[in-house]
């Protein structure tokens, strides 16, 4: 049985034939049941159920774009679409402010493109951005789009993200988190926005690719 | 935390959208004083005396309009009474908070209610009973159910289009029922300032990250029926004299389109 692209409900069972039990199903009774609306993936002969819709859900080493909503004396608190704030101390950064001015470096409403650093039992959430291509992100425009759909959006291997760069010519930073940053000419970054809720509505469908490549063709 | 998560505008949007608006650019490619798609439904709920579902882009509002025999103001012995009440449900936004009225839906309810009074939409005094006794009270009820931005607008083409279509219940009460009687048709048209650019119909985007709002209803002999003014950004004389025009302009067009007057 074709297990992929199925859409499952809550409390659907699910038939995961001989695969390993992944993200979003529970086990009961010697069944597996789907915990919540969305779409079934195999992968790595893992089974996952993946949400059409949601929050995002942290997990480490997940490069997510994150608000600052709060200064601390020695942190800072941040919104990463999740939940549950997210965290950076000082010292998970390149800089050394003096005690107190952490407003001076990044103040509330800035923006950081971070990684998913540690995610303690009692769930805090703990950011870094001391790696190479991890930084303030300043300038350009932010959307949202479903946190499930990133995947999507950056295709096999980023085929799908480097063609819409490529095409338009505007700069891309995806967040995990459904967040996303954009750069370039102000029509170009609409283009960008609409083929990204295009993708986001036409995510199950297949030959999105194409789909997308004739739509930017057209666009030109 | 004193602010939610949700009420922090992302800091870059903010310098975004300013950049782009002294180009008169809008985030989703409308012009200066372009309104998003508008849909009126009227006669939505078949309970209510009159009623309108509004759609203006994602923003959806309902509005139901209830009339019940009561006692006038002594100020007023001649006139029947109008009230207006809105709500901001939790369900239209994660920054919609349940309990008593806020400052928002205060402010709301009375733009819509001014631009209605002051247009002298409904003619009151043919919604007298008894002078003095017993005169037709109007209860105009505003539901927000989803929130993207420019409630005022939303909420008062509602209005409108449910009193247009409102029947007073006579019959109910051993009268005779008729229709409300309407005399203008009041269109109200806001305004948000970005940077030095003024744009109709703030989209949710545009409303954080703008400084001022103005909004302006005008009646359909091109009249000011009522001005309201938000935020603590300002304008200049020529912004306003501008938007006036622009607000005379609109109305027109979309008391002919939405309305068919």
């Amino acid at each position: 049985m074709d297990l992929s692209k199925k859409i499952v409900l809550p409390g659907e069972e699910i038939d995961i034939n001989g695969f390993k039990q992944g993200n979003g199903l529970y086990f009961e009774d010697g069944k597996y049941y789907s915990y919540q609306l969305g779409l079934i993936q195999v992968y790595n002969n893992f089974v996952n159920v993946i949400p059409l819709s949601g929050k995002y859900f942290p997990s480490k080493n997940d490069k997510v774009i994150a608000k600052v909503i709060e200064i601390a004396p020695s942190f800072w608190v941040l919104d990463i679409n999740s939940p549950y704030p997210a965290f950076l101390h000082v010292n998970d950064t390149p800089w050394k402010p003096a005690s107190g001015e952490l407003g001076k470096i990044l103040n509330v409403g800035d923006t950081v493109y971070a990684k998913i650093n540690e995610i303690t039992e009692s769930r805090q959430i703990w950011l870094s951005i001391k790696e190479p291509g991890l930084r303030k992100i300043e300038g350009g425009h932010i959307i949202t789009v479903q946190p499930s759909k990133v995947s999507r959006i950056i295709g096999k291997g980023g085929s799908m993200v480097n063609m819409i760069k490529e095409s338009t010519g505007v700069k891309i930073q995806l967040g995990q988190n459904g967040v996303v940053w954009l750069d370039g000419e102000p029509e170009k970054v609409l283009e960008v926005i609409k083929i990204l809720k295009f993708i986001e509505e036409e995510s199950t469908a297949s030959g999105l690719t194409d789909a997308v490549r004739s739509r930017l063709e057209k666009s030109r | 935390m004193s602010k939610g998560s949700d009420e922090i505008v992302y800091g870059l949007k903010r310098d975004y959208l300013e950049k782009i608006s002294s180009k008169g650019t809008r985030i989703d490619g409308r012009s200066p004083t372009e309104y998003r798609p508008i849909v009126i439904t009227p006669n939505y709920v078949l309970r209510a005396e009159g009623s309108a579902d509004v759609k203006l882009g994602k923003t959806r509002v309902l509005v139901g309009v209830k009339i019940e025999p009561g006692e006038p103001f002594p100020d007023t012995p001649n006139q029947g009474v109008l009230t207006t009440n809105a709500e901001l449900i939790p369900m239209a936004s994660p920054t919609f908070e349940a309990g008593p009225p806020n400052e928002d839906s205060i402010e709301l309810a009375r733009v819509v209610d001014r631009s209605i009074r002051e247009s002298k939409m409904i003619d009151l005094e043919k919604l007298v009973i008894t002078p003095g006794e017993k005169v037709w009270i109007v209860y105009v009820d505003i539901h927000v159910l989803d929130y993207d931005g420019n409630l005022i607008d939303a909420s008062q083409f509602g209005a409108v289009a449910a009193l247009l279509n409102t029947t007073v219940p006579g019959s109910r009460y051993g009268l005779e029922d008729f229709s409300l009687p309407v005399n203008h048709v009041p269109v109200i048209t806001t305004f948000v300032k970005i940077g030095k650019q003024l744009f109709v119909d703030p989209s949710l985007e545009e409303e954080e990250v703008s400084s001022a709002r103005l909004s302006i209803a005008t009646d359909e002999n091109g009249n000011i029926v009522a001005m309201q003014k938000g935020l603590s950004g300002s304008f200049t004389q020529e912004e306003v004299y501008n938007a006036i025009d622009k607000s005379i302009e609109i109305g027109k067009d979309i008391r002919k389109r939405l309305f068919g007057r």
